[in-house]
């Protein structure tokens, strides 16, 4: 009879695998399939955006910090304007806070239906991906409407919008908005009360609510562990005081907890852009009437001479912020995200960090899945619902 | 609690941090603390009922060169039970700056830790695995440093294999181990 092995075993998993959600590298120890440890490797998509950032002008940062993250790119953008806008100590028009609300709402929903369906196909639910991605199709016409791109829009900007919203753009917004309550029951009917599902993400990767704090995993893996932390609520911008939503929180702190805590996330977003759909006028002011920030329409610029200055200035200098710094977090679709930015009084940013909600969820990934079974390690990978473009940016 | 408060009562917990109230746009509270201080600072913002400070959101730094002291490093804290905003900020020297660890205290800051190492140059006294986090273990340099060049062309140093050998491996398990053990 041959000897029995008892020797741990190590595996490289990725950085080339299909679930981790871009180029992550763990290396796994295994005694048989239990994980003994993990040592997750990050920095293959390191592209040094916030240095490149020091080398733009206040506008230009935003196509930059948008790709840093291609799920939460309305998100990333809003929260870049947002502390810029606090530097210059500008108030952008009531109607543009709805709009920047509605856009951040549906790129929420976006991007919980990228994760729901990668995170249902990797569990071995692969018609939830079709039918999650069948709705998202509709969010991408959606931002194709308002901005001609589908990933990357770059709508926001310092100051405002870029232009005011597209004729037809409520009534895509609203068919959508009814269409969706149907098709979350749909993706639950697939999943919530599925005995395959429950048994895979049910006590897996299970963290408790003091942990997640100290871990910095604000967000939907926070809620699902009972910490209703959400900056909406506790820090409210753009006027979040005025909307009527709940935040949900589940108190078990698994993987099926996290699933539970984001669809129902998608339903409270779909409240607030409902009620911010009737606040939003069809036309109105889409920026802060700021010459030294808004450029003048563009039939201005051909018959004034005064705006053609002006616009000429805003193109090539761009505008000053005043020295100082500004650090106004949201919530983005992964948990509390901001920009600390600094200002030396130029046209250009001192410093630009991204706060990373996915870094952290890195960071603690291996204290998820260490005890844990190794095909429990994807289940887990998805549901802490990592953007590797944000963890290394 | 608005903010002379609380800077009031962070010089009383810790006298010798000469805690300084520093002007912020945003107004979250923002304040300037002694380097030397940062532990018992720290501890202090954490462990006090007051004050609850049990979710460290960032540390990062800016590069001031050719100002001196040259860095600053900042934490920003959230206290949820107070719904309190905080920014402590620390000055840094240029020549041979290093700072004390907070990861014993807020384990979330160690991959940050690392990243501003990695970055910027700034040491962590006591951190459990001060390895580079983004660039390449053999990068020189610190490119976030307003002195390091945008733009450079480098071949790379290193062509061995991704995979290590059993020794190296089990040495960083043993690393990774006492990490989390900390």
């Amino acid at each position: 009879m041959p000897e029995v092995r008892t020797e741990t075993m190590t595996v490289n998993m990725g950085p080339q695998h299909p679930s981790t959600h871009g180029v992550l590298r763990l290396v796994l120890e295994l005694d048989g399939e239990t994980v003994l440890s993990a040592a997750p490797t990050i920095g293959f998509l390191h592209t040094g955006i916030e240095k490149t950032a020091e080398q733009k002008k206040w506008q230009q940062v935003i196509p930059l910090v948008e790709r840093m993250d291609y799920l939460s790119a309305q998100s990333n953008s809003m929260a870049f304007c947002l502390s810029v806008e606090t530097l210059l100590g500008i108030e952008v028009p009531e109607r543009v806070r709805n709009i920047r609300v509605l856009i951040a709402e549906l790129q929420r929903i976006n991007s919980h239906l990228v994760w729901l369906g990668t995170h249902g196909m990797e569990v071995g639910a692969v018609s939830v991906m079709l039918y999650c991605f069948r709705e998202r199709e509709l969010l991408l016409n959606i931002n194709e409407m308002l901005a001609g791109f589908r990933l990357f829009p770059s709508y926001m900007r310092v100051g405002g919008l870029r232009e005011d919203l597209p004729r037809g753009f409520h009534d895509a917004v609203r068919a959508f908005l009814d269409r969706m309550p149907q098709k979350l029951d749909e993706y639950e009917d697939l999943l919530t009360k599925n005995e395959i599902y429950i048994e895979r993400t049910r006590n897996v990767g299970r963290i408790s609510g003091a942990d997640a704090i100290a871990y910095g995993l604000v967000g939907p893996i926070a809620r699902a562990a009972g910490v209703d932390y959400d900056v909406r609520k506790y820090f409210p911008y753009l006027g979040y005081e005025t909307y009527d939503f709940a935040v949900p929180t589940r108190a078990e702190g698994d993987v099926y907890a996290r699933y539970l805590v984001r669809v129902a996330e998608m339903r409270e977003s779909l409240k607030i852009c409902r009620q911010a759909l009737d606040r939003i006028t069809p036309s109105g002011p889409f920026a802060v009437a700021d010459p030294r920030i808004t450029p003048p329409p563009k039939d201005k610029v051909y018959t004034e001479m005064e705006a053609l200055i002006q616009h000429f200035l805003i193109y090539s200098q761009g505008f000053t912020v005043p020295a100082g710094e500004a650090y106004v977090p949201v919530e983005g679709p992964r948990g509390e995200q901001g920009f600390y930015i600094v200002s030396d009084g130029t046209n250009r940013p001192w410093r630009v960090k991204s706060r990373a909600p996915s870094l952290l969820a890195c960071q603690a990934l291996a204290r998820l899945i260490i005890g844990g079974l190794i095909a429990d390690v994807i289940a887990v990978i998805g549901s802490i619902d990592v953007v590797m473009g944000d963890v290394d940016r | 609690m608005d903010s002379p408060a609380l800077a009031a009562l962070l010089r009383e917990l810790v006298p010798a941090a000469d805690v300084e109230l520093a002007p912020s746009a945003d107004r979250h509270t923002t304040v300037y603390a002694s380097a030397s201080q940062l532990p018992a600072l720290a501890r202090a913002l954490r462990d006090h009922p007051d004050l609850d400070f049990s979710f460290l959101a960032e540390v990062t730094a800016a590069d001031y060169w050719p100002r001196e002291p040259r860095f600053e490093v900042v934490y920003v804290l959230v206290s949820m039970s107070h719904r309190l905003r905080l920014r402590v900020k620390l000055r840094v020297p240029g020549a041979d700056a290093h700072l004390a660890s907070v990861c014993d205290i807020w384990p979330a800051a160690n991959w940050l830790e690392r990243e501003v190492w990695d970055l910027f140059g700034i040491a962590f006294d006591g951190h459990p695995d001060p390895r580079r986090l983004l660039m390449p273990e053999d990068w020189e340099g610190f490119p976030l440093r307003k002195d390091y060049p945008v733009q450079i062309r480098k071949t790379p140093t290193s062509a061995e294999p991704l995979q290590v050998t059993a020794e190296e491996f089990r040495a960083n398990v043993a690393r990774d181990r006492l990490t989390r053990e900390r």
